[in-house]
């Protein structure tokens, strides 16, 4: 992450991370990693087939008390709703050199992770 | 334009196996290519070559080999010449 963001600087932060991802990770690359995380993990989710899905139609919200919510937009949002995804949730993890993200979608009756 | 295509990929991709072994067609994501190099490459392309992939253009077949980032490359730029 903290090449990426060296390399391509905030090229990088605008093509991947909405304003308000931005402002919650505070230049964090941790934070940034675990972001990134979980926008792939809710591709995985929303299994887009072979189509292009823009990585600030997934967007990573911060809740006050802590926790963290999915907002999707565009063509994630179209997706979620031709699946039937009614709710999502994320969880995001970082540690060291490591990040991770688990997001678990109800989908019209069955679930997909 | 495979020769640029290729040091890119051999400084962005962070493969684990020198791109010099892979065949055009090669999976490059098989070959240890990660998400988020694939975003690192992505970004370097724009650079070399002036130009911006559009959302439809932002999935996994799109930069799979360096003939799929080639064709890529290619129709943007008709595009951009149209």
């Amino acid at each position: 992450m903290e090449e990426a963001v060296g390399v391509h600087a905030d090229r990088y932060l605008n093509r991947i991370y909405t304003e308000r991802e931005l402002a919650d990770c505070a230049g964090s690359p941790e934070r940034l990693a675990a972001r990134f995380a979980a926008k792939e993990a809710a591709l995985k989710v929303l299994r887009p087939a072979d189509e292009g899905v823009g990585w600030k139609s997934i967007e990573v919200v911060r809740d006050p008390a802590g926790w963290v919510d999915l907002r999707l937009s565009g063509r994630a949002a179209a997706l979620a709703a031709e699946a039937g995804a009614t709710s999502f949730a994320v969880s995001l993890t970082h540690e060291g050199a490591y990040a991770s993200a688990v997001v678990v979608a109800e989908l019209e009756g069955r679930r997909g992770t | 334009m495979t020769d640029e295509i290729r040091q890119i990929i051999r400084e962005h991709a962070r493969l684990p196996v020198d791109v010099d072994t892979l065949a055009d067609d090669a999976d490059l994501f098989q070959a240890g290519m990660t998400s988020h190099a694939s975003v690192s490459v992505m970004l370097a392309l724009e650079d070399a070559f002036d130009l911006e992939f559009p959302d439809r253009m932002l999935k996994r077949s799109v930069f799979e080999s360096i003939a799929a980032i080639r064709a890529a490359l290619t129709e943007l730029n008709e595009e951009a010449a149209a």
